[in-house]
């Protein structure tokens, strides 16, 4: 087979990606066509459902098979399949989110749209490439388009503050990145992810067996430099500066993607770089055996521990809703990351099953603020005061989505830490390590810290007098999405079969071309 | 319908039941037509009628528990999640059945407490629970007239935990029933407590999750170093196990004993000591106790009345249910540290009981003391000193409640607690005299009442193990005396306080709740054997073979 052969082979397997290409290209000539019609919002709307809706079929019936594609630069494999379902769910929900929103005018609502679903398409390719430049390109593709957003409010300080803010720091956080990965291709002369693996293992010898040392410290070096592109992406400290202002000044339908979106996967990428393909044989061990003597896990460990530590202590005194809950995603990454810091397939598995949950609930509680903003204007939490005599579904459900952050059972959010936590200490109890039953330590304090913040939330609703006569009643629209959404979390807090049924299926790597 | 195999879920779900049912009065309130007072009344029916239904199936399983069979009754067995050896496990011995009697009980008497029904008109008026009284902070609405719905769910909602805990037998579904526990607590005091409520609220909430959560690591801790065991569909499980009597039985053998060393030190030590602090903050035992009077001072009566009654009671089940089958090398090496802070609770609490002048922190202290007992009966691990542990338990139970009825009595009246305003309450009010004066004997252990019974067996018990503890806590039953005579004194006896001479003496709204706990106190005090012949050859069957070390 020739390349031009292979890679239009390759098209039937990419047929969500093109989907979404040329939704996108419609969404741009649909936002230009109708200018005057009352119902541009409606069908703008419908258009990016229909979309979004199309490439769902398309991935539910196209084969699950691993193969890599386009020359080896795109992965197809289960593992890729499970986060783009996650991806194309977040991006739906968020098109109904903005839909009903009071900060996105008629005629800027088609344009974002189309910026939303790029992003939807750049995480498409960011869980599933298998090259250094693709994974690049892809990392590029959500970012861009998410600088462009979250500056969309026009003469709002805050969002101008956002959106440059959010610029340099992307921008420096993937040069750096860049420069890691212009190393591991000079180390290794090759921009293939799967047949990285070998060849580090080749390089990471130890001085006895006929090793570098100096090789093994650039490589080193260059790892880093990749942790720190990712650890942007996943809002991990110390790359979380951005974070809580950029969560602020965006719009804040925008502010529940970003939160949950590039924030999967940037998980999904690191499973893929550090878990699949650096693994030395595809073993469990993932970069720990390929670089025999830096503790990558270990590394992975400590900002794990460090990031829920920070994002929870800075979230206890925030006053604004979106801040805190900013704050708060920084935290949950910390907690995601214990699954990836496990470096075993459990790890990994707990990491898909958290990152599943954490959606359903953080868009919720970012639902619940935009319900809250449309009635009062503002978003800080003595706008909650009274609440629960206002609208109770509304400080009902968002009481739920606060008691699932911070896992309290019966709701799924213990479901999602259950694993975390088992996953750390199993990787104690089949392979010792008092260090993995300390990083549990923290995170199970830091659950009771973030309790702290949540319950301010939750006092201000139900025990807090209410400020003034205001009514708030929510759009039906978002009445109905804050029900189903409780619902789902009640739910998966009790029977979760299928949760962990789908995600144990979707540990299928394609690992070696 | 309600068999041997289901009654203790039923006993469970009756309150998860009622609590739908309000749920769903309270949204479709506008299509059935119901006012915000018809609403009210229907919830409080419903809720009675939930939590009379699970008192009910409690007190069935008490007698369809028979105390000559070894081993758990009542089972009730399936898989939940077969991919985490997850299952449904239900059943007790004699340890639990007699907790299960309590919360049934107990929790009947809170929603009794919670109605504003059966008062005088006088009293009525005077608690400020008319339901047209506007709240104007001078006088408070009374908490049973506010937010009725919502009060009532969290009511049911709790004893749905309190019972669930104490029958659940798998590791998992006994953690969910913990933690489901703590947010109707939270809100109950939160939403309906006193001027301090908020601060209380979240205290109680920080420390028990703080507690929890090391409970959670020391639950997933112990399933990863434990065997396969047989699931209810047959098949074994997938390497681990949740199941507490497969576990308990893992431990007898001494399992976890052996397990890898965490930095050096014995599993079985950390996760014991993991354990033992997510329970002892529960009850509440020294230095984790300061929670306990904020929350009680603060808390509506009835919610004051589960949290003495049943709340604090998980904390020894807990260590009975966890640590004693499953660590018993750890029970054994940390026994005597376990009797010192038994000790301590016993003798520091008195003291500070002494230099209390509100009422109901007076009482909150004294439970702290008498859960001392508890921990002190229960490191001796010999049969009487275990038996009198759980029995003290149970007898605190019977009494803390009747303590902390009492000490609503007199504030719904006079809207304050402190002892040094009363003076003279005996003439007004010669009949609450009276059942203060039986509540507060019982509870400073007089011959004929229960509480004499469990301290009497605690501390013959303890005597032959730790001779020097025993000698100390027996003091602390004169500084009880001490205390709880002088508060008498103070309040009840000498000149009568002009301000007091009006005041009704107790209607039947407290007559109902008081009496009968009265005479369980007074009938347990001549036959304790009611409960002592159910509880004991669980008991002796869970200490035998050990010894402190």
């Amino acid at each position: 087979m020739t390349i031009t052969e292979f890679n239009i082979a390759s098209a039937s397997w990419f047929r969500p990606e093109l989907v979404l290409t040329a939704g996108i290209l419609l969404l741009f000539l649909l936002d230009l066509g109708w200018k005057k019609s009352r119902h541009r919002v409606l069908i703008l709307t419908l258009g990016a459902l229909a979309c979004i809706g199309i490439a769902a079929g398309c991935l539910a019936f196209q084969p699950i098979e691993s193969r890599a594609m386009f020359n080896g630069m795109i992965a197809s494999d289960r593992f890729a399949t499970f986060w783009k379902w996650l991806f194309l769910a977040a991006g739906a929900l968020t098109v109904l989110i903005a839909a009903r929103s009071d900060e996105f005018t008629s005629p800027r609502i088609g344009v974002f749209y189309a910026l939303l679903l790029s992003v939807v398409l750049g995480m498409f390719l960011m869980a599933s490439s298998l090259d250094l430049l693709m994974l690049y390109l892809a990392v590029e593709m959500v970012s861009l388009p998410s600088y462009a957003i979250a500056g969309y409010k026009p003469g709002d300080r805050r969002a101008a503050e956002a959106s440059l803010k959010y610029v340099i720091y992307g921008g420096v956080a993937s040069g750096i990145m860049l420069f890691g990965l212009s190393y591991i291709y000079g180390l290794t002369g090759s921009t293939s992810l799967s047949a990285l693996g070998v060849r580090l293992d080749n390089l990471a010898m130890p001085a006895s067996a006929g090793g570098q040392a100096g090789l093994r410290v650039a490589l080193m070096v260059a790892v880093i430099f990749v942790l720190c592109g990712i650890g942007y992406k996943i809002a991990a400290v110390p790359w979380h500066m951005w974070c809580p202002d950029v969560y602020e000044g965006a719009p804040t339908p925008f502010t529940a993607f970003l939160s949950v979106g590039p924030k999967a996967a940037g998980f999904a990428l690191a499973i893929r770089v550090f878990y699949s393909s650096l693994a030395s044989s595809g073993g469990a061990e993932g970069v720990a055996r390929g670089l025999t003597d830096v503790p990558w896990p270990a590394v992975v460990g400590v900002l794990s521990a460090v990031t829920m530590t920070l994002g929870n202590l800075s979230a206890l005194h925030q006053n604004n809703l979106k801040r805190l809950l900013a704050y708060s995603s920084i935290s949950h990454a910390g907690y995601a990351l214990m699954g990836l810091a496990a470096a075993s397939r459990l790890g990994v598995q707990s990491v898909m099953i958290y990152m599943l949950v954490y959606l359903v609930m953080n868009l919720g509680a970012f639902l619940a603020v935009i319900a809250i903003a449309q009635a009062t204007g503002s978003e800080t939490i003595a706008d909650c005061n009274g609440l629960a005599h206002r609208n109770p579904l509304l400080a009902v459900t968002f009481a739920v989505f606060l008691f699932s952050l911070t896992g309290l059972p019966p709701l799924a959010g213990f479901t999602g830490k259950w694993y975390l936590f088992m996953a750390v200490l199993d990787h104690y109890a089949e392979q010792g390590g008092g260090w993995y039953v300390t990083l549990a330590v923290i995170a199970a304090l830091n659950t009771a810290v973030s309790l702290y913040y949540y319950m301010r939330i939750a006092r201000a609703m139900f025990i807090e007098k209410p400020a003034g006569e205001l009514v708030v009643r929510p759009k039906v629209t978002y009445q109905i999405m804050l029900g189903a959404f409780s619902a789902a979390l009640l739910l998966f807090g009790i029977w979760w079969n299928p949760i962990v049924d789908w995600t144990k299926a979707s540990l299928t790597f394609m690992t070696r071309g | 319908m309600i068999s041997q195999q289901n009654v203790l879920s039923w006993a469970t779900f009756f309150p998860l039941i009622g609590l739908a049912l309000i749920l769903i009065c309270t949204a479709a309130r506008y299509f059935l037509g119901l006012s915000r007072h018809g609403l009210d009344q229907l919830a409080r029916i419903t809720g009675l009628c939930a939590s009379g239904l699970s008192f009910a199936c409690s007190v069935l399983a008490w007698v369809w528990f028979d105390p000559a069979k070894s081993g758990v009754q009542m089972v009730q067995h399936f898989t939940w999640i077969k991919s985490f050896n997850i299952e449904y496990l239900m059943g007790v011995d004699g340890l639990s059945i007699s907790m299960v009697l309590l919360t049934g009980l107990i929790s009947f008497v809170a929603f009794i407490a919670s109605m504003p029904w059966w008062g005088s008109a006088k009293y009525t008026e005077m608690a400020g629970m008319t339901e047209h009284e506007h709240d104007d902070g001078h006088h408070p609405k009374h908490f049973s007239v506010r937010m009725v719905p919502g009060y009532m769910c969290m009511l049911l909602l709790l004893q749905t935990g309190m019972m669930g805990t104490f029958v659940a037998l798998d590791m998992f579904l006994f953690y969910v029933f913990w933690e489901v526990m703590l947010l109707p607590m939270y809100f109950l005091i939160g939403i309906w407590g006193g001027p301090r409520k908020e601060y209380a609220a979240i205290k109680f909430f920080l420390y028990t999750l703080v507690g929890s959560v090391l409970m959670l690591l020391a639950i997933i801790g112990i399933y990863y170093n434990s065997h396969a065991a047989p699931l209810a569909d047959g098949t074994m499980s997938s390497g681990h196990t949740l199941n507490l009597l497969a576990l308990a039985e893992q431990g007898k053998q001494g399992v976890f004993a052996r397990s890898a060393a965490i930095f050096g030190f014995a599993f079985s030590k950390i996760a014991f000591i993991a354990l033992f602090i997510g329970f002892a903050i529960k009850i509440p035992m020294f230095p984790f106790h300061t929670w306990l009077p904020d929350a009680h001072v603060e808390a509506p009566t009835p919610v004051s009345v589960i949290l003495a009654g049943v709340l604090l009671k998980m904390g020894p089940y807990g260590i009975l249910r966890f640590n004693y089958p499953l660590l018993p090398d750890a029970t054994q090496w940390a026994a005597w540290v376990v009797a010192l802070f038994g000790v301590i609770n016993i003798v520091y609490a008195a003291f500070v009981c002494l230099a209390q002048t509100d009422l109901k922190k007076l009482i909150a202290y004294s439970s702290v003391s008498h859960m001392g007992f508890t921990l002190l009966g229960m490191s001796a691990m010999t049969p009487a000193g275990i038996s009198g542990a759980v029995f003290n338990m149970f007898s605190h139970g019977i009494i803390s409640p009747m303590l902390f009825l009492i000490a609503g009595v007199i504030y719904d009246r006079a809207h304050h607690r402190e002892i040094g305003r009363f003076g003279g309450l005996a003439v007004a009010m010669p009949e609450y005299a009276g059942i203060t004066g039986l509540a507060f004997f019982a509870s400073l252990g007089l011959p004929g009442m229960c509480g004499f019974v469990s301290e009497f067996l605690v501390l013959s018990g303890s005597f032959p193990t730790f001779l020097t503890f025993t000698a100390i806590s027996a003091t602390a039953v004169i500084i009880t005396a001490a205390y709880y005579l002088w508060a008498i004194h103070r309040a009840f006896l000498g000149k009568l306080n002009p301000v007091y001479k009006d005041y009704p003496d107790l209607v039947w709204r407290e007559r109902l709740v008081l009496y009968p706990l009265g005479a369980i106190a007074i009938v347990l005090g001549f036959y304790p054997q009611a409960i002592l012949g159910v509880i004991s050859p669980t008991l002796i069957q869970l200490i035998s073979g050990l010894r402190p070390m």
